[in-house]
């Protein structure tokens, strides 16, 4: 069919063999009747030739090579389409011979017209590589050359070619990195993953770590920052020595231009888009804002589950770092019953990870769901993760291994080895305190088959024989029986057994001893008869035993220390996140390592004064008009360079950029093409008026500084140009930018079909930023600091944006991207900011005093700090009537100043997820020696995290945090004696019902003799109401003696109404009894805390 | 980057290969065929699979697995999003992504994969560019293409790559000028045995079909844009338009596109449109269990809930079921242990309950768990979150489009636990 004259015959041969080959079938006979067609007029026969070419060219060398010449003729077509087809089969035909046609057609390629050609090439190059790697060189040019390409279809493949071919000639990324970074946005969402993933490797070798102890950086940056500030004049000067007093990190602008302009990505409906952006930003942004990435990443958690098993191994190893920036989503890693068991184990380790203090109740209550659920390896899991969070947590340590140990009691097999397996390790911990787990544990190995369970069993007797005396030679008697049909793993662990047991108690374990070792000796296995022998040896005192058996005591009984539960994902993130060999944490092989943050920045000048040769480049391409004066600029440019003065400033800028004003000229001018694409028509236009008004704003003070400059700078002859044509520049550049859309008009490509309202925005603001800098760049440095007339609008830190003399020349086209220079000083006036500020966190102490009446003040605000105004607070015990979840809190606000203090408000609460808070209405007026009584209201979501707010007065800030004691977080209840008794009933028989109960046994201290005093200290300590009692005597639950007094007191947490149960049974000799039931683990024991603390005292 | 693509059955054949780079042996596959077996589940198999040469990378799809073979460093992400890309593509482009499909149209499918990538890196994955390059089989075009021989394969340059906007062809023109917007919103929720909320939170998308002439420049805005937490977009979002003003501003692609998807956390307040009364218990002796299931309305905000069905994975020692319904019908699948419930229509005034027996293997002992019960159901008209689309407004074009808005709710991962 294939040699008939029509094409339907042909394409329908074509189709069953593309369906072979589908198939995996071997079509290479036919490889002479289908390559004659490569010639064929019907597009998709050609296209269906290509294919099988693709495929079978590499096998038959020779044949392929008379299609060649086709292709040669295809690259020559005038269809784009047709030529860009060409070369990627040419391309993708692994004939060597044809290396050098290849190299050829590349290279004609990348200078091609047609971006879809251009991009087309930058395809081939890591194909052509991989054929040939001794072209190395000559492809590294060729990447060069369309790094240097302004469009967005080229720019995602090229780096793609650049990053297969040559990821460490990172020094061919300078003069495009800011280039790349405008216009991320707009490249496809592939070619943005591996963009953002080489820029976040580049960022790590060319800019310093945003996170280091500041006062590490401060020299360089002082220097460089003030290089060559002579003569500010007074305000300047003001704004300086705050400045050195603040001692700022500043950041490089062009990393700063990287996380802003990656940020909008985090919204991509690309996942690995998301991933990359979340990567980035937790490899380079600063703490305080690698945040954001949370959110975009729980989002992602909805996808595919395998999207989310990818994300979910990212967010455990971030979480290990991070913990803060996930604790909000929490609920988020809930797990469902119907996620795969990978999916629930990941979100497991999740959940570990994020446990803490303060929502360790919570988690811990989601844990005791999975652990019966009915997939075994995932409660196995859980209960790993009940023991990781129990070593983690001491506070819960005890309610976790009480939960752990009902556990043993459980049907089901596995749950109780693996839960032996985890107490195991947390009694380790400490194990005085629990010989009876240990009898409890022993008794269970009859029970328990599973090898891994009862050589942990067996580990732990041995271990802490002492302990248990009495039944260590009594099970080891037991498996002296049964050793023989035992697994390895529980034979060793019999050796163990009877060496340690042997040691501490020889009398009764003698016999046993030997005869296990006797058994051993002709075990199966090498590693048990080894064992056997060097234990013998070791511990069996003979004539010729050497110096170890003296030893032999220390050997076995040492201390071991405890074994530290740590996540898997401990130690992965060295391995850049999102890639392959994180997931798989091992080396992959091409990949890139992370670099370190070097030590000092590099000159990042380097980012700049070749993007004017890039402009020029471009300039050709785009064929904008006034392209040699560009050059002859570019030449002065040069000249300047070398100038002494600004060398200077060059030398030292490090990572400031603000004194080197230079570096703002590249980008400030290639940007004229290098601008968005597009958009640059519309854009030119818009900044021309930008820079107009920004002239007008800043006439004044320029003019001022100009004069000053003017002396300094050696380019006189240009500074007086530009102070003269001040005034006309406005004219000039309107000028500029219409000349400027009429290139872009002329410009043949489709990229002037622009859509002039998406670029308004970013163009508005980034001209803005432009025309400032540009301008400096222009006037040659002398860069003054100071703030910036209008503030950045989105920007919320401040920027001291360096400001000098408009110095337009005509002939500059339209500036467009520059980098900001923003100093983020925010941190740093934080800082000062909390100097003179005392938190007041102290106040956890356990209050004191009668229950009625006197309520304990806290101190919110010194009077000393407040400048006067002192602020207490107290817990009133009132409900809170707009919200009864909410915590009533009573501020008093006292002003000790002699003036007014005016507009008392509350902003920026900064609260634990969850909690609320409810502001007073603000206090217009506070006369001098007033003071004036609010209430808010807090919902503490039952927890003690402090709740941290600004209280803000007409002139200061001041931040504050309200904690409390955990007693206030409840509210009386009032129940009947029967009803307690049934409530306690109900929270003891609940899920895992040792966590909700604790037990704690106290002497009463000396003034709490009679029933008045103790109900009086209960009662201070904690919110909660008395119990009527009376019927003591008719109670017929043993655990209360007849005959001792019992104390009742109930209350309910205040936002979700737990109950709190609280019970004292005082006992003759000033013992007592203090049992506390809650549901909320971590309340209960704080309670327990503070009450023994006031019965005690 | 992508070396290499397998498409497995869930049988284990394996029906398609395509090799971008040089060829692969499908022996490759046999380390993945060992992971799936371990795995039992398909849902199981880890997403990447570690060979001594390779990089295997699967997802799962409509009983498909899609293979991939790597060989260097790439984001596993990459490599998953693509794969769920080309799935997404053979749906667009056959209606299903099934396995008789795609050995039914096997030359289409390897025209768009041998488009969609070269040398393993994305090429085109906008399926208006696909379209435009490789038409989309239909009777009437297969008809006309036997006869006359024609192709279904373009030949110029689709206009789109080239242009800003790479999403929209050019040249597009209709008689009808309509856009519809569907505005769907899925409740993700956890209840506990006592039926308060563990956990809850809303995802939405708005899907749009978007059919007008020309380059119109649509602006979407709502009435109530601060609800949105956390959004993400179709690239012809104008995300600064969207970071200023709130208001959704594009040039939409021709044709079905997802316009965003949104997220609105447990923070806010989840209403919750129904409860669920559920006991069920296994008895300690006589292999034998109780089943009672009550469903009713809660904040339905006056709307029906329809196509209310609930599902329970029963515990692998439960035999059979019987039980009576007082509406819709139940069924229980002894192989999959899987109860299912259709309800249909949740009537307020009448209850539907479900009661009755269980039986259990014998001589098994009861089961530690209740299962949990998984809840889907759907309202009309109503966004469950309040979103509301203000107005959508057209600029660049002359001719008046037809609007329409559409809600839904629905129960996305909607769990009771018992």
């Amino acid at each position: 069919m294939l040699d008939s004259n029509k094409d339907s015959l042909k394409l329908e041969a074509m189709k069953r063999i593309v369906a072979m080959i589908a198939r995996g079938k071997n079509a290479s006979d036919l490889f002479p009747a289908v390559v004659k067609n490569v010639a064929c007029k019907n597009i998709e026969v050609k296209k269906l030739v290509y294919v099988y070419l693709v495929r079978y060219a590499e096998e038959q060398q020779d044949l392929a090579l008379l299609s060649i010449s086709t292709f040669q003729r295809g690259l020559k077509d005038p269809n784009q389409l047709i030529r860009a087809s060409a070369l990627r089969v040419l391309s993708s035909i692994r004939v060597t011979i044809i290396v050098p046609i290849m190299m050829l057609a590349i290279k004609e390629a990348a200078s091609d017209m047609s971006p879809y050609v251009r991009k087309t090439a930058a395809h081939a190059i890591p194909k052509l590589h991989s054929l040939d790697p001794e072209q190395k060189d000559q492809l590294i040019e060729v990447i060069e050359k369309l790094l240097a390409d302004k469009t967005t279809l080229v720019a995602g493949s090229v780096v793609m070619a650049f990053e297969e071919v040559c990821p460490d000639r990172i020094d061919l990324i300078h003069k495009n990195y800011r280039k790349l970074c405008n216009l991320l946005i707009d490249v496809e969402e592939w070619g943005q993953v591996v963009i953002i993933n080489m820029l976040t490797r580049y960022a790590r070798t060319q800019f310093l770590n945003p996170n280091v102890n500041e006062s590490l950086l401060e020299e360089s940056s002082d220097k460089a920052f003030y290089a060559s500030d002579d003569e500010e004049d007074e305000d300047e000067k003001a704004e300086v020595t705050t400045l050195e007093k603040r001692k700022p990190y500043v950041m490089d602008p062009d990393h700063r231009l990287l996380l802003r302009n990656t940020k909008p990505l985090l919204q991509s409906r690309n996942a690995a888009v998301v991933m990359a952006v979340a990567q980035l930003y937790f490899h380079l942004a600063p703490k305080a804002e690698v945040g954001i990435i949370a959110k975009a990443l729980v989002r992602l958690m909805r996808s595919h589950s395998e999207v989310q098993y990818v994300v979910l191994q990212n967010v455990a190893t971030m979480t290990i770092k991070r913990r803060g920036m996930f604790e909000p989503y929490l609920k988020s890693f809930y797990i469902r019953s119907t996620d795969p068991t990978q999916i629930k184990i990941l979100k497991l380790e999740v959940l570990t990870n994020l446990a803490n203090e303060a929502n360790i109740s919570t988690i811990l209550r989601e844990f005791q769901t999975y652990i019966k659920s009915m997939d075994k390896d995932f409660v196995a899991a859980s209960i790993q993760a009940i023991g990781r969070c129990a070593t983690n947590i001491g506070e819960v340590r005890d309610t976790c291994l009480n939960g752990l140990v009902q556990l043993l009691s459980n049907r089901d097999e596995l749950v109780v080895a693996e839960s032996v397996v985890v107490i195991k390790k947390l009694l380790q911990m400490q194990p005085e305190q629990h010989s009876d787990i240990i009898k409890h544990m022993a008794k269970l190995i009859d029970n328990i088959q599973v090898p891994m369970a009862r050589a942990s069993i067996l580990w732990l007797i041995g271990e802490y024989c002492e302990h248990v005396p009495k039944i260590a030679p009594d099970v080891l008697r037991k498996m002296a029986k049964s050793f023989t049909n035992e697994e390895d793993i529980v034979k060793l662990q019999i050796i163990n057994l009877a060496a340690k047991l042997y040691l501490t108690n020889s009398k009764q374990t003698k016999l046993l001893t030997q005869y296990v070792l006797n058994l051993a000796k002709y075990d199966q296995n090498y590693d048990i008869r080894d064992r056997a022998r060097f234990i013998r040896q070791l511990i069996v005192p003979t004539d010729k035993s050497g110096a170890l058996n003296k030893y032999a005591k220390k050997l076995f009984l040492a201390l071991k220390p405890a074994p530290v539960l740590e996540s898997p994902f401990k130690d992965r993130d060295h391995f850049q996140l999102g890639s392959l060999s994180h997931l798989l944490n091992a080396k992959a092989a091409g990949y890139q390592e992370l670099p370190d943050w070097p030590e000092s920045a590099p000159d990042p000048s380097v980012r700049n004064v070749e993007v004017i040769r890039l402009l020029e480049r471009v300039t050709t391409l785009t064929s904008i008009p006034d392209w040699s004066k560009c050059s002859s600029r570019k030449d002065r440019k040069e000249k300047k360079v070398e100038k002494p003065f600004y060398s200077d400033s060059e030398g030292e800028s490090g990572p400031t950029e603000s004194a080197d004003s230079e570096s703002d000229s590249g980008s400030g001018s290639a940007s004229a093409s290098g601008s968005d694409e597009g958009g640059s028509g519309s854009e030119s236009e818009e900044s021309r008026e930008e820079t107009e008004s920004e002239e007008e704003e800043e006439d004044e003070e320029e003019e001022k500084k100009k004069r000053k400059k003017l002396d300094m700078t050696k380019a006189k002859k240009q500074a007086d140009e530009s102070a003269e044509s001040e005034q006309s520049s406005g004219a000039e550049n309107r000028k500029r930018g219409r000349k400027a859309v009429k290139n872009q008009k002329s410009a043949s490509e489709s990229e002037s079909e622009s859509e002039s309202s998406e670029s308004e925005d970013e163009s508005e603001e980034e001209s803005e930023e432009e025309s400032e800098s540009d301008t400096d760049v222009r006037k040659k440095k002398m860069p003054v600091s100071k703030q910036p007339p209008k503030q950045s609008k989105k920007e919320s830190k401040k920027e001291t944006q360096e400001m000098s003399l408009l110095d337009l020349d005509d002939f500059e086209p339209a500036p467009a991207s520059a980098p900001v220079t923003p100093v983020n000083f925010l941190s740093s006036r934080l800082v000062s900011d909390l100097e003179g500020l005392s938190l007041t966190d102290t106040i956890l102490a356990p209050t004191t005093i009668a229950p009625s009446g006197l309520i304990k003040m806290y101190e919110l605000l010194h009077r000393i700090t407040g400048e006067g105004l002192a602020v207490e607070y107290c817990f009133s015990r009132q409900p809170f009537s707009p919200d009864p979840n909410m915590v009533a809190v009573q501020i008093q606000f006292t002003n000790n100043t002699n003036s007014e203090t005016k507009n008392l408000h509350i902003e920026d609460p900064r609260l634990q997820s969850g909690m609320r808070i409810r502001e007073f209405a603000e206090i217009d007026v506070l006369a001098a020696g007033e003071s004036v009584t609010v209430v808010i209201g807090i919902d503490f979501c039952d927890s003690t995290q402090a709740a941290n707010f600004q209280l803000c007065t007409h002139t200061r800030k001041f931040f504050v945090s309200v904690q409390p004691p955990v007693g206030e977080l409840m509210t009386p209840a009032f129940l009947t004696e029967n009803d307690f008794k049934k409530e306690q009933e109900n929270l003891l028989n609940g899920k895992l019902m040792g966590m909700n109960e604790i037990l704690e046994k106290l002497t009463l201290g000396e003034k709490c003799v009679n029933e008045h005093v103790i109900v009086e200290r209960v009662t201070a300590t904690a919110n909660l109401s008395r119990v009527p009692c009376g019927s003591d005597k008719e109670c017929s639950t043993p655990p209360p003696p007849p005959s001792a007094p019992v104390y009742r007191f109930a209350g309910k947490t205040v936002s979700s109404g737990c109950l709190v149960l609280v019970t004292v049974t005082t006992k003759e000799g000033g013992g007592a009894q203090l049992t506390v039931n809650c549901e909320k683990m971590v309340i209960g024991t704080m309670l327990v805390k503070d009450i023994l603390q006031a019965l005690s005292q | 980057m992508i070396h290499s693509l397998f498409l497995i059955n869930n049988a284990g054949d394996l029906f398609l290969e395509k090799h971008w780079k040089s060829v692969i042996s499908r022996s490759v596959c046999d380390y993945f065929f060992e992971a799936r077996e371990k795995a039992v589940e398909p849902d199981n198999v880890p997403p990447v699979i570690r060979t001594p040469h390779h990089y295997l990378i699967n997802i799962y799809r409509e009983k498909i697995f899609f293979v991939s073979v790597i060989q260097t460093e790439v984001p596993p992400l990459f490599v998953i999003e693509f794969l769920h890309r080309v799935a997404e593509t053979f749906q667009d482009y056959f209606g299903e992504c099934s396995e008789t499909t795609i050995k039914d149209n096997v030359v289409i499918v390897y025209e768009l994969l041998e488009e969609m990538l070269d040398n393993g890196f994305p090429l085109a994955t906008e399926s208006n560019i696909l379209k435009e390059l490789i038409r989309p089989p239909t009777i009437l075009r297969s008809m006309v293409n036997t006869i006359t021989g024609s192709s279904n394969v373009g030949e110029t340059l689709p206009t789109g790559q080239l242009s800003n906007i790479p999403w929209r062809r050019a040249g597009v023109k209709y008689t009808n000028n309509e856009a519809y917007f569907d505005v769907v919103e899925e409740i993700d929720a956890i209840l506990d045995k006592s039926g308060t909320t563990v956990f809850a939170e809303i995802q939405g998308v708005i899907d749009a079909c978007v059919k007008l002439s020309g380059m119109p420049d649509l602006t979407l805005s709502f009435m109530n844009p601060r609800l949105l937490d956390d959004v993400s977009f179709h690239p012809c979002v104008r995300y600064k338009r969207w970071e200023s003003e709130r208001v959704i501003s594009f040039i939409p692609p021709d044709g079905n596109f997802q316009l965003m998807s949104y997220h609105i956390s447990a923070q806010n307040l989840v209403a919750i449109p129904i409860y669920v009364k559920q006991n069920i218990s296994f008895f300690e002796t006589g292999s034998s269990g109780r089943l009672d299931i009550t469903v009713g309305p809660k904040q339905t905000m006056g709307k029906t809930v329809e196509c209310l069905v609930v599902t329970v994975h029963m515990p692998k020692v439960v035999l059979s079921a019987n039980l009576s319904a007082t509406q819709g019908t139940y069924n229980y699948d002894p192989v999959t242990k899987i109860l299912l419930w259709d309800i249909g229509k949740l009537n307020p005034q009448k209850l539907p309950n479900l009661k009755g027996s269980l039986s259990l293997q014998s001589g098994a002992p009861k089961p530690e768990e209740n299962p949990s019960l998984n809840i889907d159901l759907k309202i009309q008209q109503l966004a469950i979150s309040g979103l509301k689309v203000n107005r959508l407004d057209m600029y660049g074009e002359k001719y008046k489009p037809f609007k329409g808005v559409k809600y839904v709710t629905k129960a996305g991962k909607f769990q009771v636990r018992t």
